[in-house]
């Protein structure tokens, strides 16, 4: 973890609660820029242009198919594992533009983590699973990759429930520690960003109230984005808010103006439930 | 009568059809099995274990024959297996959808459902002719080309049953497409696959046209590969069809032999299958 945090710049004050998020002073992790997506004929987004913060949690919310989840998956660029995709347009990573054709697009993946929606567990013990990553780039001691899946598991708020069974399949936790399983296997390969589509839909209530503390907590080391259905969790657990709608970025601002006094009328409609 | 009263007699009737159907069905398998056991139970005794096919009038075993055949089995599933995984891992993992993988597939399924008679003729054409004699290696080889297509069926069914989400976990950690396919893939659905890899050799065990013209039969025990080998099938085809009364004990012998092994190994495929839950 030490080794990322050096690279990053100050936290910025946490009174700095700007009108807009266009004048903001945080420090820019991911810049967008006039990102598409097609497949085949569709266009599922146009020209999409926003930032995400450092050490900030940003949410992207709309009704189903506006193109939330499409945006995430071009981040880590997991949208290639299917041909006939295209993206189009700019993400720049601390400045580098991660989709450029001629990146190793696995170490792209490796600074950027992420959680699915349906916990991804593999069959193999809790401790192989959080190996897997670590493995990918580092040969290490087993003294030291115990310590590493042990900060892992301790950052994800699993290691009391599961230390004493490091040795198990990872599929035979509940669905709430499985997905945390997930969230201490991205984060034990010590990425700087982390994407969340929807981490909670398919759990439920106490488990989700764990996944937004633990958002919560992993704010202050990582740039988040979140995908989600739920408005109040949107609310609760980000700093800034994108509104999408047909694949266009509607609205993008602090989330306690989108939630509170939306400029545009569509988001209006979305947050107050009149469609969507 | 009104439209329940008619709707349960159409119930009972369709129950009782089907019922009908499956005792007819049973009815057969118990009376092969019966006739099996009462006439192969009778010819089982340890000779059969430590001597080799006798000439008519005296007495003998299959020891020849039982070593032929498991020798032939283990080398085609040898040969088999990997190519079979390796293929049907091209056609789920690598061919989406392309015009390599479709035609693959087709050749596959015909492959699959290509009469095994004709698998040995090719075999004797392309091996034993040019060779200019029938042999261990031929039969192995002709055992493994039916035994190919069916793993590859299987091992493509059982990873395109794995969810993509797993693929797309371990992609977003930065595996490799390979690491992806080996670690994650592959143990995902090991148990099916394996299953799959079971119910071939099933399949081959009892296969006789296609050894009838590549390993053809010895007489002896032999263990050269190249040279004509004994196995139970042909054993049994030629025995059973002799004059001679202790001939043909001998093949309801390796008829009980061999009903008695595709048993074990489809018994063994169904608990493989079920198994789950249990440490990795």
């Amino acid at each position: 973890m030490s080794l990322s945090l050096a690279t990053r710049s100050p936290m910025p004050p946490e009174e700095a609660a700007e009108p807009t998020a266009a004048e903001s002073p945080l420090p820019v992790k991911v810049q967008i820029k006039d990102v598409g997506f097609r497949y085949g004929k569709f266009e599922a987004l146009k020209n999409i242009s926003l930032p995400l913060f450092d050490r900030r949690v940003t949410a992207f919310i709309g009704p189903s198919g506006c193109g939330k989840s499409t945006l995430l998956r071009i981040l880590n660029r997991i949208y290639e594992l299917y041909p006939g995709q295209v993206a189009t347009g700019k993400v720049l990573v601390d400045g580098r533009n991660i989709l450029s054709p001629g990146l190793d697009l696995n170490l792209v993946r490796a600074k950027i983590g992420m959680v699915f929606q349906k916990p991804t567990p593999f069959p193999m013990s809790i401790h192989d699973n959080i190996a897997f990553g670590i493995r990918l780039y580092e040969r290490l001691p087993k003294s030291e990759l115990d310590d590493r899946i042990e900060s892992a598991l301790r950052r994800a708020a699993l290691w009391d429930e599961v230390k004493d069974k490091l040795r198990q399949s990872g599929l035979g936790l509940s669905g709430g520690q499985q997905q945390r399983l997930c969230i201490a296997r991205a984060i034990a390969v010590e990425p700087e960003i982390l994407l969340l589509d929807e981490p909670a839909s398919a759990l439920d209530p106490i488990s989700t109230q764990r996944i937004e503390e633990l958002i919560a907590e992993l704010k202050s080391d990582y740039c988040i984005a979140i995908v989600t259905h739920n408005m109040q969790q949107a609310a609760r657990s980000s700093d800034h808010t994108a509104f999408m709608y047909l694949g266009e970025l509607i609205e993008f601002d602090v989330t306690e103006r989108i939630f509170t006094a939306p400029r545009v009328k569509r988001t209006e409609d979305y947050i107050t439930g009149r469609f969507g | 009568m009104g439209l329940y009263g008619r709707r349960r007699l159409a119930n009972y009737l369709m129950v009782s059809l089907s019922l009908a159907a499956t005792a007819f069905g049973l009815l057969f398998l118990v009376f092969v099995l019966g006739t099996l056991l009462k006439n192969g139970v009778g010819a089982l005794s340890m000779t059969l274990f430590t001597q080799a096919t006798p000439p008519p009038g005296s007495q003998g075993g299959l020891i020849n024959a039982i070593f032929g055949s498991l020798a032939m089995t283990v080398i085609a599933t040898l040969v088999g297996t990997p190519t079979g995984i390796l293929a049907g891992t091209f056609l789920a993992e690598y061919a989406h959808g392309s015009r390599l993988g479709e035609f693959v597939r087709f050749i596959n399924d015909i492959l699959l459902s290509a009469p095994s008679i004709i698998i040995g003729l090719f075999v004797y054409s392309i091996i034993v002719v040019p060779m200019g004699h029938f042999s261990a290696w031929a039969g192995s080889i002709a055992l493994a080309i039916i035994m190919i297509p069916v793993i590859v069926r299987t091992t493509e069914d059982m990873l395109s049953l794995v969810p993509n989400t797993l693929r797309e976990a371990a992609a977003a950690l930065g595996a490799p497409k390979w690491k992806i396919v080996v670690t994650v893939t592959y143990r995902s659905a090991l148990q099916g696959m394996l299953t799959g890899v079971l119910l071939a050799v099933a399949r081959i065990s009892g296969e006789t046209a296609p050894l009838l013209f590549t390993a053809l039969n010895n007489q002896f025990f032999s263990t050269d590969l190249n040279a004509p080998m004994a196995n139970l099938p042909v054993v049994i085809f030629q025995f059973a069809m002799s004059p001679y009364a202790d001939w043909q004990g001998l093949a309801w012998a390796g008829a009980l032999l061999i009903t008695a092994t595709i048993l074990c190994l489809n018994i063994g495929a169904r608990l493989l299958a079920s198994w789950s839950g249990l440490e990795r």
